[in-house]
């Protein structure tokens, strides 16, 4: 089945705060207890947005005025921690489809881009120039555009970064490899027979 | 020939081709796999209805949601009761092996797969999970997969992943006595950063190293992705290859000598090429604590707790945010921090010379009145040989609650959690917000041995004092 290709996300944007944000923060194991990856957008950021008792944090996200947007902003090496598809999952779920953060941690990255999610890194002046963009008007539409490699916030136009092949796989709708990978039949039969173990 | 480094021999070996987003495609000879990250790939098999390409190639266990106070089924948690199930049934539709709990195998899969003999030189080996590193300590590649890769790897035997650079981390000179290999991997990572590993593998190496068990090895190479490193690992020796030596699924004594030349030659050369070389003195390292939310925040034992208002301006927001959370005083020292709960165990610190190393400390001592205090053996083997050495008498003797094998309050996914603002003292890998299953619930890493430091005086205590008599 082809993939859709990903040239650009455009929609609103939430700035999400800090750096070093963990897996485990945007979502915690025991949501985790799940045989499908289904309704795991409930519960990103659980612990962030919720007291123990169910009443709701100060987050942006429990901000109503942010309440649709389809873009995350945050800080340097977000993702960092677990291997857990669960969390780039439950951002997808709650209807993200691109995230702009300082940098990312390796597998949070690949488990994103994956998924058809890009992943651009900016710098902390152009994080805080959208940052205060998004603040002063929430429904301002943000466009993270692969192909010029560029973000766009009204009439602004920020750089970003992205790797070469993770761009390249968005562009050309082939994020998800398993297809490319299962044609290699014959590659894969020649490695499986000529390695020393099983 | 040219002079080529572990890391690209071993890639070499396992490379299929270039796929066209310039990405390699790699088989990855050797795929663990457990409860919770893959479910969803036997998901999407079924609904792209995809046989697993080589059965033979990949093992499964269960850790994560495993119980470590109870072994009867049904689980009094129906949603781990409902992933084991799942698990079994995947495994034996797919004609998985799977170290069930009854097989007297199971425990943390990174445990497992080197006690099994699983993880050998020269191998590339992935898990849905990130510290699958661990099995660098072989001299084999281990990378941590997200649950779309394990769906690859069961389809296809190979994933697409781009090269990783190389840095060689050379600690060298000799440590102290009381100092183990989670100070020096804490040590690190606090040099390094918590992502001054990106897009590296590290090649863990000098006097230290070389001279290090191999479960020494295996403990610095769990927190290789601590420091955002995807792999770490170490050249292959003879301690690897006596490891090795008569493990279930070990190459078999007969042409012993072949494999352990063909695993030799996985070592890097001699003048090879490295992205990179940090050298650390041994000397430096001493008994090392967490006190914040990421493994990096680390500081020695006789340090205090960092003043925000004294450090670099962009490190400010992350040290306050940490202390705020820890509830911890600027300034003071780490030492003498009232602990409630001590843990012993995960992929980290849960083998058997872990728990022998404690056991010959903690004679003649009691866990402090009030602190809960667990040993959780990594895997079943574990147990058992713990058993049979009478550690788990010496353990209960002393105060601490004896559990079954699995990752337990390593990340709480199964009962074993922090209630409310607890602060552990623990031997795991992460000290996260909410990391040990109580979103206010606070984490500080250290050795086994600083574990158990803590649980008998009931304070955050350097075991050089407690154990010196």
């Amino acid at each position: 089945m082809p993939l859709e290709k990903i040239s650009q996300v455009s929609g609103n944007a939430v700035y999400v705060p800090g750096d070093d944000i963990d897996t485990d923060r945007i979502i915690p194991a025991r949501f985790m207890k799940c045989v499908t990856f289904d309704g795991l957008g409930e519960y990103l950021f659980y612990d962030m947005k919720f007291n123990e008792d169910g009443s709701k944090k100060n987050h942006p996200l429990n901000d109503t005025k942010f309440a649709n947007s389809s873009i995350m902003l945050t800080g340097a090496n977000f993702g960092c921690g677990s291997s857990r598809e669960h969390a780039p999952q439950s951002l997808y779920r709650a209807g993200f489809r691109a995230i702009i953060a300082g940098n990312f941690a390796e597998i949070f990255f690949g488990n994103s881009i994956n998924l058809g999610m890009p992943c651009v890194s900016v710098s902390d002046e152009t994080r805080n120039l959208i940052s205060a963009s998004i603040e002063q008007d929430p429904k301002c539409e943000v466009v993270v555009d692969i192909l010029n490699r560029v973000i766009r916030v009204g009439d602004s136009s920020y750089p970003h970064e992205l790797r070469e092949g993770a761009r390249d796989s968005l562009l050309n709708g082939s994020w998800d490899p398993l297809d490319e990978l299962l044609q290699a039949n014959q590659g894969i039969e020649d490695i499986h027979k000529n390695l020393a173990y099983i | 020939m040219s002079k080529l480094n572990l890391f690209e021999k071993v890639w070499k070996a396992h490379s299929v081709g270039q796929l066209q987003n310039g990405q390699t495609q790699l088989f990855v000879g050797r795929h663990l796999i457990h409860e919770v990250t893959s479910p969803q790939a036997f998901g999407m098999l079924r609904e792209q209805n995809l046989p697993v390409r080589y059965p033979e190639r990949t093992f499964a266990t269960v850790d994560h949601i495993v119980p470590t106070n109870e072994t009867q089924e049904p689980y009094s948690d129906p949603l781990a009761d409902a992933m084991i199930k799942e698990l079994r049934k995947n495994c034996k539709d797919f004609d998985v092996t799977f170290f069930d709990v009854d097989t007297g195998k199971q425990g943390i899969v990174h445990v497992v797969g080197p006690e099994q003999g699983l993880t050998q030189p020269g191998m590339t080996i992935a898990c849905g999970d990130s510290h699958t590193s661990t099995h660098g300590a072989f001299g084999a590649i281990a990378f941590g997969i997200g649950t779309s890769q394990v769906r690859d790897l069961l389809a296809t035997q190979t994933m697409a992943l781009g090269k990783l650079k190389v840095r060689r981390i050379e600690v060298n000179g000799k440590l102290n006595p009381g100092i183990f290999a989670k100070d020096v991997i804490l040590h690190i990572i606090k040099v390094l950063g918590v992502n001054g590993g990106t897009g590296y593998a590290y090649e863990y190496a000098g006097d230290v190293f070389d001279s290090f068990s191999m479960e020494e090895r295996m403990t610095a190479c769990n927190m290789s992705i601590e420091g955002g490193a995807r792999a770490g690992y170490v050249n292959p020796d003879e301690k690897t290859f006596e490891y090795l030596k008569g493990k279930p699924y070990s190459p078999k004594n007969e042409n012993w000598d072949e494999v352990v030349s063909k695993w030799a030659s996985f070592a890097s050369d001699e003048g090879c090429h490295y992205d990179d070389i940090v050298k650390i003195d041994a000397s430096e390292i001493g008994p090392t604590v967490t006190w914040g939310i990421n493994p990096s925040q680390a500081i020695g034992i006789n340090e205090t707790i960092p003043n925000p208002s004294l450090v670099d301006p962009k490190e400010k927001a992350s040290i306050e945010e940490a202390i705020e959370y820890m509830k911890i005083t600027p300034g003071a020292p780490i030492k003498g921090t009232p602990i409630d709960v001590a843990f012993i165990g995960s992929c980290t610190n849960g083998r058997i010379s872990d728990l022998e190393e404690v056991a010959s400390q903690i004679h003649g001592h009691k866990v402090k009145e009030g602190i809960k205090a667990i040993v959780v053996p990594g895997s079943q083997v574990v147990s058992k040989i713990a058993e049979e050495k009478g550690l788990d008498k010496i353990f209960t003797d002393a105060g601490f609650e004896w559990r079954y094998a699995g990752c337990s309050m390593c990340l709480a996914m199964n009962p074993d959690k922090l209630i409310g603002d607890q602060l552990c003292a623990s031997s795991s890998n992460r000290n996260f917000k909410g990391r040990q299953g109580s979103p206010t619930g606070r984490t500080m890493l250290m050795s086994p041995t600083m574990v158990a430091a803590a649980a008998i005086t009931g304070v955050i205590s350097d075991s050089r004092e407690v154990f010196s008599s």
